[in-house]
């Protein structure tokens, strides 16, 4: 597989085990145990069993008509991870972790979530392989993905309201992290996205990376060539890599993360690491994140939980100085729009965090000509921000 | 030998005080510096406050807050150092996260570091594999990094961390994060044998230690005890710091009088 990270856990510059003395032969053992699992055919051969039966893949690649016909330029495609059981692409991770979690003899497991839809999918494996599960969520993500904390309770989880900091997906990581140093002969920290210490990044990024052989298989299939772009939204950027990786010595195939702009970029209110970044440690990897100027980790905004992060995972990190991929951001506003667009047109209402893909990927294909191909990938469902948008439409209208 | 290896002598248990610097404010931490000092303290370890303290338990997070609300950042702990080293000798080492030293400028730090009067570094979220650019740098400015660490570390990388920790080596006494615990875990005793037979240099035990008891217990194993929790506890409840001093009198009082006893 092309772009592993090397032997102490970066991806040129970026990445490596920045944490506490305790965690360290966890982080060991988990990387023995995955090396393990991936020489297992028996274990690949189970995941790709219950990635069809489970989950339901493959995921459609959706030729979005009515949007390529209004926006009037080049094909949108849309992989469709939001028909993924759970409504996002979350589940790829957590089924593969979840079973390499039972392989290791853990019987604890323990999640961060944010929109809510990571803590979804770990507490759905977790209730399918018979693993006790507890789920942090910030008080402030608690309040505004209220449907998916009654999900995670009906399937038997614990959710456990994280108060600290900016009571959002960071200080939820900070807290799982602190039962993890606390607990960890028995548990597995099963983190959902590509950041954190090595190997999590690669982990769930081999997990995710399923979304992009798919795509890139289905693409060839029904239109015999590679996309021009591919675009996808970036919070701690688990769904963009998915998409991207497998693609990543296909030169030609350009690569498009779009970040939280929140209220625009100059208020400071937004999510835009790696747009505005610095090159920093958080959560046990160095990265681009967003800092003071003294090292804090700074407060972000974005109107979708998923999104609102102040790192970044350190593969991307390298995507950016090495110039593979592009990064840009869409605000809070646009992203309602993409939101709206998308349901209207379509007739599939996108999870917050992937309309911002959407508003871009409308964007971009009005400039370009009509035999260009952008493949989108909409990560999730947007069932879940119902109560956000109604708000967020209904005070402006 | 280091400033911080001097206090290390045969029959003398070494009792190191944690506190975060600027809680409750910047003027306390210096009046408790002196307070530490006098009540028999050999180390005093200020906390650089950080945002996202991922190795503390409650108390430490609530206090890093407090400090942080207060504007508090490195440079002002640099300088509360530097205000405290006027006033008393006792060593001082920082302890704070990666971040701020990594965006402070590694080299800039150390230097600011030895200027200010401070001894060495714990760096709770920097292990052996991650800390060779920071001590090389540390190295050229006789700035001791200590590195920590835990009962779950593998007999591999207790022979590492013996290795390179420059002062002492912070044994982490249970599996978990920092705050005050009714008892001392039952893992301690075989751990710190386990290190005993790896290294030469001092073992400091802290992480839960909020008792005289515990200190005698822990005492009895290592070098020296270190005690934080405990502290921002006794400075919050009494800000006359006539509690601190008290309770630092009584672990320091404990600690003379067993030293010939070996085990308790
Ligand atoms: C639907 C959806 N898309 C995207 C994200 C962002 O995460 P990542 O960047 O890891 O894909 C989330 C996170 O919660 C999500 O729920």
């Amino acid at each position: 597989m092309p772009c592993r990270p090397d032997v102490s856990g970066y991806f040129g510059n970026y990445g490596g085990k920045f944490v506490p003395e305790t965690l360290m032969p966890a982080l060991a053992e988990l990387e023995g145990a995955y090396a393990d699992a991936l020489a297992d055919a028996a274990f690949q051969k189970q995941f790709d069993q219950l990635c069809k039966d489970f989950i339901g893949r493959p995921t459609p690649l959706y030729y979005a008509e009515q949007l390529t016909k209004k926006s009037g330029g080049a094909i949108i495609l849309l992989k469709r991870e939001d028909l993924a059981h759970t409504g996002a692409h979350k589940i790829n991770n957590a089924l593969g972790q979840g079973l390499l979690a039972k392989r290791m003899g853990k019987t604890r497991i323990i999640a961060e979530t944010g929109a809510g839809q990571h803590g979804v999918a770990t507490a759905t494996v977790c209730a399918m392989l018979d693993l006790e599960c507890i789920v942090y969520m910030g008080t402030e993500d608690i309040k505004r993905q209220a449907p998916n904390v009654q999900r995670m309770k009906l399937m038997n989880a614990e959710v456990r309201p994280v108060d600290s900091g900016s009571r959002t997906l960071k200080d939820a990581i900070n807290e799982a992290i602190r039962d993890w140093v606390s607990n960890v002969k028995d548990t597995h920290y099963l983190l959902g996205s590509v950041v954190g210490p090595h190997p999590y990044p690669m982990i769930v990024r081999d997990f995710q990376a399923i979304i992009g052989r798919e795509a890139r298989a289905q693409v060839l299939k029904a239109y015999n060539r590679l996309p021009d772009y591919l675009v996808a939204c970036v919070g701690g950027g688990s769904n963009s890599i998915g998409l991207f990786h497998p693609f990543y010595n296909d030169k030609d195939v350009k690569f498009i993360g779009v970040e939280a702009g929140g209220l625009g970029l100059k208020t400071g209110k937004h999510s835009a690491t790696l747009a505005t970044g610095k090159v920093g440690v958080l959560h046990g990897t160095k990265s681009y994140l967003m800092e003071d100027e003294h090292g804090q980790i700074m407060e972000t905004h974005s109107i979708s939980a998923g999104l609102d992060y102040p790192g970044v995972g350190p593969e991307h990190s390298f995507y950016k100085d090495s110039d593979r991929a592009t990064y840009v951001a869409v605000n809070d506003e646009e992203t309602l729009e993409g939101f709206k667009l998308l349901s209207n047109t379509e007739g599939i209402i996108p999870a917050l965090e992937s309309a911002h893909a959407i508003y871009y990927a409308v964007k971009m294909a009005k400039d370009l000509s009509k035999d260009k191909l952008i493949i989108v990938n909409l990560s999730g469902r947007g069932d879940k921000d119902l109560g956000i948008v109604t708000q967020a439409l209904g005070m402006k209208e | 030998m280091s400033e911080i290896t001097s206090v290390f002598k045969p029959d003398h248990k070494a009792l190191i005080a944690y506190v975060t610097a600027g809680y409750p404010d910047k003027t306390a931490t210096v009046n408790i510096a002196a307070a530490l000092a006098e009540g028999g303290c050999d180390i005093i370890e200020l906390g650089i406050p950080f945002s996202d303290p991922l190795a503390d338990g409650a108390t430490i997070q609530h206090a890093s807050y407090l400090a942080l609300q207060q504007g508090i950042t490195p440079q002002i702990c640099l300088d509360i150092a530097a205000e405290i080293r006027q006033i008393i000798t006792t060593p001082l080492v920082f302890m704070t996260y990666y971040n701020p030293i990594l965006r402070y400028g590694l080299e800039a730090f150390c230097k600011e570091c030895i200027k200010a009067g401070v001894s060495g570094l714990i760096v709770p979220d920097l292990p052996p594999e991650e800390g060779l650019e920071l001590e090389k740098v540390t190295h050229k400015h006789n700035l001791d990094l200590i590195y920590l660490l835990a009962p779950t570390s593998t007999d591999q990388r207790i022979g590492t961390v013996a290795a390179r920790s420059r002062g002492f080596i912070y044994l982490v006494s249970l599996t978990g994060v920092t705050g005050a615990r009714s008892s001392l875990s039952p893992e301690l005793k075989g751990f710190v044998k386990r290190v005993r037979a790896k290294s030469d240099l001092p073992l400091c035990v802290g992480f839960g230690i909020s008792k005289v008891e515990h200190a005698l217990e822990a005492a009895a194993l290592a070098d020296g005890v270190i005690i934080g929790s405990r502290l921002i506890n006794l400075i919050e409840e009494d800000t006359s710091l006539a509690a601190l001093k008290s309770f630092i009198t009584s672990v320091r009082k404990a600690l003379n009088e067993k030293k010939n006893t070996g085990e308790v």
